[in-house]
């Protein structure tokens, strides 16, 4: 259902808080953290996860496996 | 704007932009002596006025007048082979991670601090950490409280160019007179081995594509900055093997274009910076590989060659850095108030100081040029800045190197070297890394120096000159050359071709 950030691997560049069409991502404790009801992985919006696609630190935006995949309504 | 206009127009709007800057371009292909060391005798009195303050558009000025960089944009659309946003970007602010990021409300407040603590400061840069135009709100937010609070200080942005084309209005807006570009390729053949990924359209592009978007962006905000009369340094990272020879072509592209100034700087490459360069092995040029290209380029336009590739919030002259002393920490604690008239009082005086540096340099090659030799020769100076021999060999953090020929003396780089003294006392393993890095001069002007060290580097063949100390450093130069040339003639001295130099690549690590 939603993409998580992992906080010792996030620069908080702030590059995915812009592009998130959803605006789920914030920064919290110097880092940036994705709210998992507000995030719909992009689907409805876009063909990529925008902070996926933006994010400089490969592998730092991923699935959520504790959620179980979103489903378009 | 200009990307609408007929290609045939093109060179009739460039050749306009170019008689009104007075300088850039020119029909016959060559090139205005402006934004370099030489004497502004061809620029446009509006020019001279953009630039004769900005150190890091003429090399003259650098000696003279500081700058600072706001690390208030740490979002970036493109990634590089040379950067690791882990540890920020290794080429475009060296060493590394900036220190703190800032709102812009911080970044104003600390450009006020600075601006009267360092009254030359004539110059606010946003740099990063990230690209500027990828974190637009920050950016002009930032510039716009800096118009509103100091006036005189001028503004500049360094961007990687994808996002220019749409901001080039609102640059223009803020009075921004300054931009620079980062231009490593024209063709995306060559452009797939250096950027990985762009962000663009709301998706990661990569391979020959992403190049392709990106070089024909820059192209397009290049253009668009030149029609707007805003003045455009274009850097470039010399990539041994990979874009070295093509930096003619790129040199010959943005020259067309309309662009200022060529920076042409060597790719720093060190497995600690975590880098895909870093990692794979990709070399940095050699300081004589680096040289040739610029000089190869230099009878296009002019080159830049005082670029100390500095961190996104370095703060101080090029080649010392005092952002320790403004943290936001410090800065929030200080009662600033921002006093126009001193700093316009002091920046008088400074520029008395820079005349008189170059007058004495004048009045030294008067009899220089009835000299005939086809000698050339570099050196090496210690200097803390205004011009002069005044620093200590032991306490240098970087040389100055200028070549000396019957020409004159002319600036054509700098070589960063770990302090070799700490403490009064000279560390072993320092020196033969000093003399590494200024191991292609024939002597090093200073202000005082040991006698160990004077010593090992009379057996490297380099010469230690501690008799112009605290003297104007080119007048020194010119000096020093005559002498040289004497020697030669008198048969003291046999001149003979020095070796290669080395260009530090590791971290930063003695402070």
């Amino acid at each position: 259902m939603a993409y998580k950030i992992i906080s010792s691997q996030c620069t908080a560049c702030s590059a995915c808080e812009p592009e998130c069409p959803n605006v789920a991502i914030y920064e919290k404790d110097g880092t940036f953290v994705i709210n998992p009801k507000k995030c719909t992985e992009c689907i409805g919006y876009f063909d990529d996860a925008q902070c996926v696609a933006v994010c400089p630190v490969d592998n730092t935006c991923v699935i959520d496996n504790s959620y179980p995949r979103y489903q378009a309504a | 704007m200009l990307g609408q206009v007929e290609t045939n127009d093109l060179g009739e709007v460039m050749q306009q932009i170019a008689e009104h800057k007075g300088c850039g371009t020119s029909s016959e292909g060559g090139k205005a002596s402006c934004g370099s060391s030489t004497a502004p005798e061809d620029m446009a009195p509006e020019v001279w006025e953009k630039v004769k303050n900005h150190p890091c558009y003429s090399e003259e000025a650098h000696h003279h007048y500081a700058r600072m960089h706001v690390a208030v944009a740490p979002a970036c659309n493109i990634q590089c082979n040379y950067c690791n946003r882990k540890y920020d970007c290794a080429n475009e602010s060296r060493p590394g991670v900036v220190s703190e990021k800032l709102t812009p409300e911080q970044a104003s407040k600390k450009v006020l601090a600075v601006a009267s603590t360092i009254p030359q400061m004539t110059v606010l840069g946003i740099a990063g950490p990230g690209d500027p135009l990828a974190n637009p709100e920050k950016t002009f937010k930032t510039f716009e409280l800096i118009a509103k609070t100091a006036p005189d200080i001028k503004l500049c942005l360094s961007t990687n160019g994808l996002a220019l084309p749409d901001h080039v209005e609102t640059i223009k807006g803020f009075n921004v007179d300054h931009v620079t570009i980062t231009i490593n390729m024209v063709d995306p053949e060559v452009g797939q081995h250096i950027y990985p990924w762009i962000f663009w359209n709301h998706k990661r592009v990569t391979g020959i594509e992403a190049a392709r978007i990106l070089t024909e962006r820059q192209m397009q905000g290049l253009e668009m900055l030149t029609a707007a009369g805003i003045l455009c340094k274009v850097n470039s990272v010399m990539i041994p093997g990979i874009n070295d020879k093509h930096l003619v072509e790129v040199n010959r592209a943005v020259k067309s274009r309309g662009a200022f100034l060529h920076n042409i700087m060597p790719l720093i490459s060190a497995p600690e910076h975590g880098t895909v360069f870093g990692l794979n092995g990709q070399r940095g040029p050699t300081a004589q590989e680096l040289k040739a290209l610029q000089d190869e380029c230099e009878g296009e336009m002019n080159m830049m060659r005082h670029c100390r590739q500095c961190r996104a919030d370095a703060v101080g002259l090029l080649g010392e850095d005092r952002s320790a002393e403004f943290t936001t920490e410090k800065v929030m604690e200080m009662d600033i108030e921002y006093d126009a008239e001193g700093r316009r009082a002091y920046q008088q005086q400074v520029e008395k100081e820079r005349q008189a540096t170059v007058a004495a340099k004048e009045a030294e090659l008067a009899d220089l040029v009835q000299e005939f030799s086809d000698v050339k020769i570099l050196i090496a100076v210690a200097t803390k800045g205004h011009g002069r021999v005044n620093e200590h060999f032991g306490h240098a953090q970087e040389f100055q190197i200028y070549e000396l020929s019957t020409e004159g003396s002319k600036f054509v780089g700098h070589r960063r070297v770990d302090l070799y003294c700490q403490g009064g006392y000279g560390e072993e393993d320092a020196l033969p890394t000093v003399i590494r890095a200024i191991n292609d001069c024939v002597a090093v002007f200073v202000a005082k120096i040991g006698g160990c060290p004077k010593d090992e580097l009379k057996a490297a063949g380099i010469d230690p000159v501690d008799k112009y100390a605290h003297e104007f450093i080119e007048q020194s130069a010119v000096k020093y050359f005559k002498e040289y040339l004497g020697k030669i003639k008198s048969g003291e001295i046999v001149h003979s071709k020095r070796g290669d130099a080395d260009i530090r690549q590791g971290a930063f690590i003695a402070a």
